[in-house]
C-alpha cells in the first residue's frame, strides 16, 4: 500500500503551527523590545530558578503518586469482561469531561480552612488541618487532574497484551508474581512512558493550579509565563525566555523517559 | 484478591466523584455570600442567575463550534498522518514522530504562547484582525492533532503488516483496503482519539487563553467565575454540565449495548 503520500497534509499542518511559532519564541527569547539581539533576557530567567526548582519537584512528586495509584486501576479494569472494562474506562473519563478548572474550585472548596473536610474533622471532634495554599494541595489537585492520563495508556496497553503470551509463562511454570514482573509489566512499558509524559508535562507547566491551590506562595512556572503575556508585567520577551527555558527542560526530560522507551522496545524485540 | 481490588477501585472512583457531588449538592445552597461549604436550606436561584448571564451562552456556544470543528478535523487528519508515517522508513519516521511527539511534551503554556505570537503577527500582517474563533480552531487542532496519531500508532504497530497487503493481493483497491481491513484494525484507536480530541477541546483552557483574543469559551469564561472570591454560580454550571455528560454518556451506552443485544440476536437466527 503506497501511504505514504498521507502524511504531508499533516506536514504542512505542523510546520506552520508548530515549528514557525517555536521559532517565534526562540527570536522573541533572543531581542529586545525593539528587535536587536540581546542575551539579557535569559540572564533574567536565572533569577528564577528557585521557581524551576519548586516546579519540577512538585511535577515528579504528582507523576509518581499518579503513576502508583493509576497502574493497579488500569490493571484491574483490563482483567474484566470487555463490556465492564468499558464502563469502568467511561467512569474513569467521565471527570475529565468536566473542566479542570471546576475540578480544581472543587477541591478549593473541600480544602479551604472553613471548608468541607475542615468543618466534618472538627464535626467528629478532630483538630482542623491547613491545606489550603500548601504544596501538598497543588500535589493533589495534580494527581486528580491527570491520573485519567496515566490510566488510560496504560490500560489501552495492557489490553493489546495477547493473553496466550500469559499463558506461556503460565505453562512455563511461572507464577503470578513472576508473570507480572517479567511480562506484563516489560509489555505494558509503552504506556507507562506516555502515561508519566502525559501527567508530568502539564503538572510542571500548570499556572491554575498553583493559582487556586498553592496561593501566592508557591509560584510555578506557568505563573512567571502567564504574568509575563497577560498579566501585569507584560514583557513578552522575558515571556519567550522562560518558555524557552521550560520547553528545553522537558524536552531534556522526555528525551531521557523516550530513551527508556526504546531500551524496552529493543528487550522486548529480544525476547520474540 | 478481588475484594481487595473492589475495595480500590471503589477508593479511586470515590476520590474522582467525591469533589464533583459535593459541587453539585452546593449548587442547591440557598445561602448568598457567606462561605461555600455552610447549606443554608435548598433553593435554584443560582440556576436561575445563570440561565440569565448572556454571557454563558454565548461562550458554550462557541466552545461547542470549535470542539465539534476540532476534533473532526484532528481526527481525519490524524488518521491520514498515523497510516502515513507507519510507511515511513525508520529515518523519516523518526524524523515525524519527533515533530508529533514535539507539541504534546511541550507544555500547553508554551504552545499557547508560541500561537499567540503567530496569530498576533498574522492578524497584524492582514491588516490589523483580531484574535477569535478562526485563531483558536487553528490552536485546537495543532494540539489535538499528535494525541489522535498517539493513540492510533500503537494499533498500527500492533497489526500485522501484511494484512493489508494480503487484501490487496486478493483484489482490493488500496482504497478497499483501508476501509475494509486496515481501519476497522485501527478502529478502537480512531475512536480513542476522537474521544480524546474532543475532551480536550472542550476541556482546554490554557491555549485558549492564550490564543482567544476577547472571544470568550467555556473555560474562559469559568475561569473570570472563579476569580471572584464566591460565586455559586460555578457550582450550577458544574452540576448542570456533569449532568448533560451523564445523560449522553447513558444514552450512547444504552444505544451500543441494544445494538449488541440486536445483533446477536440476528446472529442466532441466522
Amino acid at each position: 500500500m503506497k501511504s505514504k503520500a498521507a502524511v504531508y497534509p499533516y506536514l504542512v499542518w505542523m510546520i506552520i503551527f508548530i515549528i514557525v511559532p517555536t521559532a517565534l519564541v526562540v527570536v522573541f527569547a533572543f531581542t529586545d523590545k525593539g528587535g536587536t539581539f540581546t542575551l539579557q533576557n535569559l540572564q533574567e530567567v536565572g533569577q528564577y530558578s528557585n521557581i524551576f526548582l519548586r516546579s519540577i519537584w512538585l511535577g515528579a512528586v504528582a507523576t509518581v503518586v499518579s503513576l502508583v495509584v493509576g497502574y493497579p486501576a488500569a490493571y484491574i479494569i483490563s482483567r474484566h469482561s470487555v463490556s465492564r472494562q468499558n464502563t469502568l474506562i467511561m467512569l474513569i473519563m467521565l471527570p475529565m469531561w468536566m473542566n479542570f478548572l471546576l475540578r480544581t474550585y472543587a477541591w478549593m472548596t473541600l480544602l479551604e480552612d472553613s471548608g468541607f473536610i475542615n468543618r466534618a474533622l472538627m464535626a467528629c471532634g478532630f483538630p482542623s488541618v491547613h491545606m489550603i495554599n500548601t504544596q501538598g494541595a497543588v500535589v493533589l489537585g495534580m494527581v486528580y487532574n491527570y491520573i485519567p492520563y496515566m490510566i488510560l495508556p496504560v490500560y489501552s496497553v495492557l489490553t493489546k497484551i495477547d493473553p496466550s503470551v500469559i499463558e506461556a509463562a503460565e505453562d512455563l511454570g511461572a507464577d503470578r508474581r513472576t508473570v507480572f514482573l517479567r511480562v506484563t509489566l516489560p509489555l505494558s512499558m509503552p504506556g507507562v512512558i506516555s502515561g508519566v509524559t502525559m501527567v508530568f508535562v502539564p503538572s510542571v507547566s500548570t499556572f491554575i493550579i498553583s493559582k487556586m491551590l498553592g496561593g501566592g506562595s508557591n509560584l510555578l512556572i506557568g505563573d512567571l509565563i502567564d504574568m509575563q503575556f497577560l498579566g501585569s508585567a507584560y514583557n513578552p520577551n522575558l515571556g519567550s525566555a522562560i518558555s524557552l527555558v521550560l520547553m528545553v527542560l522537558i524536552l531534556i526530560c522526555m528525551g531521557i523517559m523516550n530513551q527508556f522507551d526504546e531500551n524496552g522496545a529493543a528487550e522486548g524485540g529480544m525476547m520474540v | 484478591m478481588k475484594a481487595v481490588s473492589r475495595i480500590y477501585m471503589f477508593l479511586l472512583f470515590l476520590f474522582l466523584y467525591a469533589p464533583i457531588f459535593v459541587l453539585v449538592i452546593f449548587s442547591f445552597n440557598g445561602s448568598s455570600t457567606m462561605s461555600r461549604s455552610v447549606w443554608s436550606g435548598f433553593s435554584l436561584r443560582w440556576y436561575a442567575c445563570l440561565f440569565q448571564d448572556q454571557m454563558l451562552l454565548v461562550s458554550l456556544r462557541n466552545t461547542l463550534i470549535i470542539a465539534v470543528v476540532a476534533s473532526a478535523v484532528s481526527t481525519v487528519l490524524g488518521t491520514a498522518a498515523a497510516i502515513g508515517i507507519n510507511g515511513l522508513n525508520k529515518w523519516a519516521r523518526r524524523v515525524v514522530m519527533n515533530v508529533t511527539n514535539f507539541p504534546m511534551m511541550n507544555p500547553d503554556i508554551v504552545t499557547g504562547v508560541s500561537l499567540m505570537l503567530l496569530f498576533v503577527a498574522a492578524a497584524k500582517f492582514m491588516g490589523n484582525l483580531a484574535l477569535g474563533m478562526v485563531s483558536l480552531i487553528f490552536a485546537h487542532i495543532t494540539f489535538c492533532l499528535p494525541y489522535v496519531i498517539l493513540s492510533i500508532m500503537p494499533k498500527l504497530r500492533q497489526m500485522d503488516p501484511n494484512l493489508a497487503e494480503a487484501a490487496e493481493d486478493l483484489g482490493c483497491t488500496p482504497r478497499q483496503a483501508f476501509f475494509h481491513v486496515v481501519l476497522p484494525e485501527i478502529m478502537p484507536g480512531v475512536v480513542t482519539g476522537l474521544i480524546m480530541a474532543f475532551t480536550l477541546s472542550i476541556d482546554d483552557f490554557v491555549v485558549s487563553y492564550f490564543t482567544s483574543g476577547t472571544t470568550q469559551t467555556l473555560p474562559i469564561f469559568i475561569y473570570s467565575m472563579t476569580r471572584k472570591r464566591v460565586s455559586p454560580e460555578i457550582n450550577a454550571l458544574s452540576a448542570l454540565l456533569f449532568g448533560t455528560i451523564l445523560l449522553l454518556l447513558i444514552i450512547i451506552n444504552i444505544r451500543t449495548s441494544r445494538e449488541s443485544k440486536r445483533s446477536e440476536t440476528l446472529q442466532k437466527e441466522a
